[in-house]
């Protein structure tokens, strides 16, 4: 779809925040001077086209419950894929990407406690004859991230 | 703060997104058997303690042109890194920003910052920023490009404990 500049003032504005209030979209449609419908029915028509991800309260992750840990591995070539199917079967695999370094596999580990991370990346060595190499985070810092719509 | 079950409740419901209606938060509370104004406090207590980032439109990177992104990795100097690291957050263009542990010898670096640009030129250029800010605090670093995805499920509530 092509956006026009309400469609752009809505996203960059709806990156900021939305309010936690009985009537949000009139709130937000009151400080973009639009009407309220209007505002709905866009982001509806944003949300069908995949211009919006998603909508909504973002989580922490690890207050969702469970612990998350970024692994990578290096494997050779001519195994990569093999490797890939093998590591993508285990559930706890919650993305992975091919990447351009000797480390070439990075992937997102989801257990429930922090024991867990372990077993399961010994058992990803085991069935795989490769290392996993660990990079939980130590600390996180504040993102003021936005997309220029 | 730790979440009790009403909250978790209140995640399941909502971590796929907020309903497109005029009173979202009351449709939620109707569907949970609770009342708004539970809800809503509840809501801003989550966020005030830090379980609820924020509330608010994630864009789709790629529809708006953002197509290019790398990860880029950093050996900072250790006493440096929590202010620096603060710094490299605070880009518009870093998407997520970590300290993470050195795995010497094969892996000097300890800061991890995601970049995302309109191209790869771009990019590289948004990495110079970084290196600027970083200066002589920075001994080392690289940028990862992604050239395939090979599994990709989003992050889940977790099923178990209440």
């Amino acid at each position: 779809m092509t956006l026009d500049d309400t469609d752009r003032l809505i996203l960059n504005h709806l990156q900021e925040g939305f309010p936690i209030d009985p009537n949000p979209f009139q709130v937000v449609a009151k400080e973009l001077e639009i009407p309220e419908a209007e505002l709905i029915e866009r982001l509806e028509v944003m949300k069908a086209a995949r211009v919006i991800t998603r909508f909504g309260p973002f989580y922490d992750a690890a207050a969702m419950g469970g612990a998350f840990c970024l692994c990578a591995m290096a494997i050779p070539d001519g195994e990569f894929d093999a490797v890939a199917r093998q590591v993508n079967t285990h559930p706890e695999v919650a993305h992975n990407y091919e990447r351009t370094h000797r480390l070439n596999m990075w992937f997102v580990l989801a257990t429930e406690t922090r024991d867990e991370i372990e077993e399961v990346a010994e058992r990803i060595e085991a069935q795989t004859g490769h290392r996993v190499w660990l990079f939980p985070k130590l600390q996180e810092f504040f993102i003021r991230f936005r997309v220029a719509a | 703060m730790t979440p009790d079950t009403t909250d978790r409740a209140i995640i399941a419901a909502t971590q796929s997104g907020l309903p497109l209606v005029p009173h979202p938060y009351a449709a939620i509370a109707t569907d949970l058997g609770l009342s708004e104004d539970e809800l809503c406090t509840r809501l801003r207590a989550m966020q005030a303690g830090g379980i609820i980032r924020r509330i608010a439109v994630a864009p789709n990177h790629y529809a708006l042109g953002m197509t290019a992104n790398g990860m880029s990795v950093w050996d900072v100097d250790g006493a440096q890194v929590a202010t620096l690291g603060q710094r490299v957050g605070n880009l518009e263009f870093v998407s997520h920003c970590y300290e993470r542990p050195r795995a010497l010898p094969d892996w000097p670096y300890n800061l991890f910052a995601m970049i995302h640009g309109s191209s790869r030129d771009e990019v590289e250029a948004l990495r110079q920023t970084i290196a600027d800010i970083l200066g002589s605090a920075c001994q080392g670093h690289d940028i990862l490009y992604s050239t395939r995805i090979l599994k990709k499920t989003g992050l889940r509530l977790r099923s178990k404990k209440g």
